[in-house]
C-alpha cells in the first residue's frame, strides 16, 4: 500500500499506521496490559516491578504489581518451552541476562585512575559512564518488558496458568537458578536437539509453505546473526570516536586555559564545540544501537524461536510418519494394532495441531517483523537526520 | 667610562647601545683590521657565499657542527663572530651611525640597521616601513611538493618529488618553476640552513624525520596501501617543511634555499646522517647539557628565558596530549569506516534473503546508505589526520627546537658573563701593575705594562664583541620567538577552521543520505 510518497508528513495516516504497528506487536486490547513500571538495580541483581492491568476474571484485582527478578522470567519462559501444548507456537524469546559487568569495570577503572587526570576530565568521564550504565539499564528493562508484552498479546499463551501466577503471586516464586546438574542436563538436551534437528531437517516437507519457510528462516537467521554482530561493532566504534572527541575537547580546554591571549580564547571556543559534537555523536551511536543493533538482536532471537517451532513440527512429522510405519507393521503382524492406532492417531493430531498453529504463527512473525523493521528504520533515519541537522547548525 | 660599564640589560635601553658603539669605534677599527679580506657587501645573501669562499682561520666550524658546538662553549667567541653572516653588515654600516635602511633586497640588514640609528624617532618609523616591506614581499611565494616518483630499482631506489615554486619576488629569476628533489636533498638543505642560522638564534624549521622501515618498503616495491600512505605522508610533510621555511623572512634570503628551489642540478648531499631534525636537536642537546652544568647567575634577562622555557614546556605537554587524542580519533574513525562497510554488506545480504519485497528493498537501500557513510568516514579520517594530527606533530617538534634555542642562548649569556669577568680582572691587574710601577718610581718593565694594556684592550674588544653578539642573538631570539608564536596562532587557527569546515561538510552529506533513505523506509507496508 503506497503511503504518502512524500510530499509532506502525512500525519493522520502515519499515526494510524504507527499505532497499528505497535498494536500488532504488543497489547491488542485492554483485557490484559502488562508493563514494567519500575526497576531497581542492586549490587548484582535487578528487581523489576511488573505492573498488570486487567479486566479478566481470572485475577483477584483489576490492577496490581509484583516484584520479579531475571531468574523468574527465565523460569516462566522455560515453562512455556517444556509445555507440550505450546509446541505449535513461537515462544517469545527470553530476555537476556542484565549485564552490567562491563560498565561496572569501567567505573572501577575510572575510580582507580582518578589521580591521573584533571578534575574536569574526571567529572566528564564519570558522567559519561553513568549515562552508559543508565542506558544499559533502560535496555534491559525494555527487553524484559517486551517479553511480557508478547506473552500477554498471544491469544493462547496469555491464558497460561504459570503466567498468571507470575503476574499475581506477590511473594517470591522461589525459583532457584539451575544447579550444576540441571545445567549439564540442559547442555546435553541441547546437543541432542541440534543433532536431531539436523536429521529431521533432512526430511523433505510435504507442505510447500513450510518448506519455503524452513529454507527462508535458516538463511535469514544466519544473516541476521551476521548483521547484528557487524552492527554492534559499528556502534561500538562510533562510541569510541565520540569518546575521543571528549578527550580532544578536554585537551583543547587545557590549552585554552594557559593564558588569555587570542589563541587561547579560540581554543576554548573550539573545545566547547568539540564537547557539543561529542554529545551529539554519542547520541547518534546510542540511537543506532537502539534502533538498529537491538532490532537485529531481537530478531535474531525471534528467528531462532521460529526455527525451534519448525523443528518441533518436523519432529512431530517424523513421529507421525514413524507411527504410520509402526501401524502398518502392526497391521501386518496383526499384533497390538489398537495400540499402534492410538499412538498413530495421537501423532497425527499433534502434527496437525502444530501445523495449523505454526502456519499462523509464522505469518504473524512475518507481519511483526516487517512492522518492527519499518518502525525502527524510520525512527533511525529520522533521528540520524535530526542529529545531523543539529550538529550542522552548531 | 669603560670601567663603570656593566653588561647592559637585555632588550631595553637601546640608547645605551648607540653610546657603546660610538665609544668603541676605535676598538672597532682594530678588530676590523684583524679580519681577513671580506668584501663588505651589505647583502647577507652574498655574505654566505663569501664566507664559504673565504679562507678564514676558524672555517671548519661550518661543516662539522659537532666540534663547533663544544668549542663554542669552551673558549673564544671568535668563531661566532666571524662566521655569523650578520657580522658584516654591522661592520660595514658601523662607521656611519646615522645610516638609513638599505636596498629592499636586503631584508635582514634593515633589522640590524635599525639598531644603529641614533634617533629613536627615525628608528620607529623605519622599523614600521621595514616591517611593511617585509610583510608585503615575503609572503608572495607559494611552494608545492607533488608527484612522488620512484627512481631506480632495488635498494638504490629513491623517491623523487617535484618541487614547484610560484612567486613574484624579484630575487628569483623566473616567476614559476619546478625541480625534482629527493629526500636527502631536503635534509641537505636543512643542514646548510641550520649550520648558518642556528647558532645565531634563528629558529630553523626542523626537517621531516628519516624512516628506514618506510623507505625500505617503498624501495622493495611493496605496492600496498601502507607504503603509498607513507609516501603521501612524507610528501605532505616535505611540503609543510618548505612552506614553513620560506615563510621565515631571513631564511628566504638564503642562497642555498634559492638554489634548492631553482637549480635543476643539485650536488648530492652527503652526510645526511645526523642532519635530520632529530639529529640537529641531539647536537644542540649535547651543547645544552654542557651549558647546564655551568652555574649561571640569575639576572632579569634570565627571568624572561626561564618563563619562556616553562611556557614551552607546558605547551609541549599539552600538544602531546592533544596529539595522542587526535591520533586515537583517526584510528577509531578508520575502524568505524571498516565496520560500517562490513555492516553495509551484511545488511545487503539480509535484504536479499528477506522475502517481503518492500522491506527487502528498504534494507538494500539501508545498505547503500551505510556504504556511502563509510566513504564519508574514510574521507573524514583522512582530513583528521592530514590537517589536525600532522599539524600537531609538526608543532611538537618545532617547540622542542625552540626550547633548545632558549637554553642555547643562556649558554651564550653565560659565556659573555665570563668574558666580562675576565675583562674586569684584566683591568684590576693593570691597575695593580700601575701601582707597583708608581711605587718603584722606575719605569721598570714598561713592556709588562704595555702587555697588560694590550691584554685589557683585547678583553675589552672581546667583551664588546660579545656584547654585540649577545645583543644581536638575544634580539633575534626574541623576535623569532615572537614570530613563532604569531605563526603558531595563525597556523592553528587556519587549520582548525578548515578541519571544522570538513566536519560540517560531513554532516551535510549525512543529512542528504538519510533524507534519501527515509521515504524508502516509510514505504515498507
Amino acid at each position: 500500500m503506497m503511503e504518502g510518497l512524500d510530499d509532506g508528513p502525512d500525519f493522520l495516516s502515519e499515526e494510524d499506521r504507527g499505532l497499528k504497528a505497535i498494536n500488532v506487536d504488543l497489547q491488542s486490547d485492554a483485557a490484559l496490559q502488562v508493563d514494567i513500571s519500575d526497576a531497581l538495580s542492586e549490587r548484582d541483581k535487578v528487581k523489576f516491578t511488573v505492573h498488570t492491568k486487567s479486566s479478566l476474571p481470572n485475577f483477584k484485582q483489576n490492577e496490581f504489581s509484583v516484584v520479579r527478578q531475571h531468574e523468574e522470567f527465565i523460569w516462566l519462559h522455560d515453562s512455556f518451552i517444556e509445555n507440550e501444548d505450546y509446541a505449535g507456537y513461537i515462544i517469545p524469546p527470553a530476555p537476556p541476562r542484565p549485564d552490567f559487568d562491563a560498565s561496572r569495570e569501567k567505573l572501577q577503572k575510572l575510580g582507580e585512575g582518578e589521580g591521573s587526570m584533571t578534575k574536569e576530565e574526571f567529572t566528564k568521564m564519570k558522567q559519561e559512564l553513568e549515562a552508559e550504565y543508565l542506558a544499559i539499564f533502560k535496555k534491559t528493562v525494555a527487553m524484559h518488558e517486551v517479553f511480557l508484552c508478547r506473552v500477554a498479546a498471544h491469544p493462547i499463551l496469555r491464558k497460561d496458568l504459570n503466567f498468571h501466577v507470575f503476574l499475581e503471586y506477590n511473594q517470591d516464586l522461589s525459583v532457584r537458578g539451575k544447579n550444576k546438574k540441571e545445567k549439564l542436563e540442559d547442555f546435553f538436551k541441547n546437543m541432542v536437539k541440534s543433532a536431531d534437528g539436523v536429521i529431521v531437517s533432512g526430511v523433505k516437507d510435504v507442505d510447500d509453505f513450510f518448506e519455503h519457510e524452513r529454507t527462508f528462516l535458516l538463511e535469514y537467521h544466519n544473516r541476521v546473526k551476521d548483521a547484528s554482530a557487524k552492527s554492534d561493532r559499528m556502534t561500538r566504534s562510533h562510541k569510541s570516536a565520540a569518546d575521543d572527541y571528549n578527550r580532544i575537547g578536554s585537551s583543547l580546554y587545557a590549552l585554552g586555559t594557559q593564558d588569555s591571549t587570542d589563541i587561547c580564547k579560540f581554543f576554548l571556543k573550539v573545545s566547547e564545540l568539540f564537547d557539543k559534537t561529542r554529545k551529539i555523536e554519542a547520541r547518534v551511536s546510542a540511537d543506532e544501537d537502539l534502533k538498529l543493533s537491538d532490532l537485529l538482536k531481537y530478531y535474531l532471537r525471534e528467528s531462532q524461536a521460529a526455527k525451534d517451532l519448525l523443528y518441533r513440527r518436523s519432529r512431530s512429522l517424523v513421529d507421525y510418519e514413524n507411527a504410520n510405519k509402526a501401524l502398518d507393521k502392526a497391521r501386518a503382524k496383526n499384533k497390538d494394532v489398537l495400540q499402534a492406532e492410538t499412538s498413530q492417531q495421537l501423532c497425527c493430531q499433534k502434527f496437525e495441531k502444530i501445523s495449523e498453529s505454526a502456519k499462523q504463527e509464522l505469518i504473524d512473525f512475518k507481519t511483526r517483523r516487517v512492522a518492527a523493521f519499518r518502525k525502527n528504520l524510520v525512527e533511525l533515519a529520522e533521528l540520524e537526520l535530526k542529529h545531523a541537522k543539529v550538529s550542522f547548525v552548531t | 667610562m669603560a670601567a663603570e660599564r656593566e653588561p647592559p640589560p637585555l632588550g631595553d635601553g637601546k640608547p645605551t647601545d648607540f653610546e657603546e658603539l660610538e665609544d668603541g669605534e676605535d676598538l672597532f677599527t682594530s678588530t676590523v683590521s684583524t679580519l681577513e679580506s671580506s668584501p663588505s657587501s651589505p647583502e647577507p645573501a652574498g655574505l654566505a657565499e663569501d664566507i664559504s669562499t673565504n679562507s678564514n682561520g676558524p672555517k671548519p666550524a661550518e661543516v662539522v657542527l659537532d666540534d663547533d658546538r663544544e668549542d663554542l662553549f669552551a673558549e673564544a667567541t671568535e668563531e661566532v663572530s666571524l662566521d655569523s653572516p650578520e657580522r658584516e653588515p654591522i661592520l660595514s654600516s658601523e662607521p656611519s651611525p646615522a645610516v638609513t635602511p638599505v636596498t629592499p633586497t636586503t631584508l635582514i640588514a634593515p633589522r640590524i640597521e635599525s639598531k644603529s640609528l641614533s634617533a629613536p624617532v627615525i628608528f620607529d618609523r623605519s622599523r614600521e616601513e621595514i616591517e611593511e616591506e617585509a610583510n608585503g614581499d615575503v609572503f608572495d611565494i607559494e611552494i608545492g611538493v607533488s608527484d612522488p616518483e620512484k627512481v631506480g630499482d632495488g635498494m638504490n631506489a629513491y623517491m623523487a618529488y617535484r618541487v614547484t615554486t610560484k612567486t613574484s619576488l624579484s630575487m628569483f629569476s623566473k616567476s614559476e618553476f619546478s625541480v625534482k628533489r629527493r629526500f636527502s636533498d631536503f635534509l641537505g638543505l636543512h643542514s646548510k640552513l641550520a649550520s648558518k642560522y642556528l647558532h645565531v638564534g634563528y629558529i630553523v624549521p626542523p626537517a621531516p624525520e628519516k624512516s628506514i622501515v618506510g623507505m625500505t618498503k617503498v624501495k622493495v616495491g611493496k605496492e600496498d596501501s601502507s607504503s603509498t600512505e607513507f609516501v603521501e605522508k612524507r610528501r605532505a610533510a616535505l611540503e609543510r617543511y618548505l612552506q614553513r621555511t620560506v615563510k621565515h623572512p631571513t631564511l628566504l634570503q638564503d642562497p642555498d634555499l634559492r638554489q634548492f628551489l631553482e637549480s635543476s642540478e643539485l650536488p648530492r648531499a652527503v652526510n645526511t646522517q645526523a642532519l635530520s631534525g632529530a639529529g640537529i636537536l641531539r647536537m644542540v642537546n649535547k651543547a645544552a647539557d654542557a651549558v647546564n652544568k655551568m652555574t649561571i647567575k640569575m639576572n632579569e634577562s634570565d627571568a624572561w628565558f626561564e618563563e619562556k622555557q616553562q611556557q614551552f614546556e607546558n605547551l609541549d605537554q599539552q600538544l602531546r596530549k592533544l596529539h595522542a587524542s587526535v591520533e586515537a580519533l583517526v584510528c577509531h574513525r578508520k575502524e568505524l569506516s571498516a565496520n560500517t562497510a562490513a555492516f553495509a554488506k551484511s545488511a545487503a545480504m539480509l535484504g536479499n534473503s528477506e522475502d517481503h519485497t518492500a522491506l527487502s528493498r528498504a534494507l538494500s537501500q539501508l545498505a547503500e546508505v551505510e556504504e556511502k557513510i563509510d566513504q564519508l568516514h574514510q574521507e573524514q579520517a583522512f582530513a583528521d589526520f592530514y590537517m589536525f594530527s600532522e599539524l600537531l606533530s609538526d608543532y611538537i617538534r618545532l617547540i622542542a627546537a625552540v626550547k633548545h634555542y632558549v637554553i642555547h642562548l643562556q649558554g651564550v649569556f653565560d659565556h659573555r658573563m665570563k668574558c666580562w669577568q675576565k675583562w674586569e680582572d684584566a683591568q684590576i691587574t693593570l691597575l695593580k701593575k700601575r701601582e707597583t710601577e708608581a711605587k718603584m718610581m722606575v719605569a721598570n718593565k714598561p713592556d709588562k705594562i704595555q702587555q697588560a694594556k694590550n691584554e685589557i684592550r683585547e678583553w675589552e674588544a672581546k667583551v664588546q664583541q660579545g656584547e654585540r653578539d649577545f645583543e644581536q642573538i638575544s634580539k633575534t631570539i626574541r623576535k623569532e620567538v615572537g614570530r613563532f608564536e604569531k605563526e603558531r596562532v595563525k597556523d592553528f587557527k587556519t587549520v582548525i577552521i578548515k578541519y571544522l569546515e570538513s566536519l560540517v561538510q560531513t554532516q551535510q552529506q549525512l543529512i542528504k543520505y538519510w533524507e534519501a533513505f527515509l521515504p524508502e523506509a516509510k514505504a515498507i507496508a
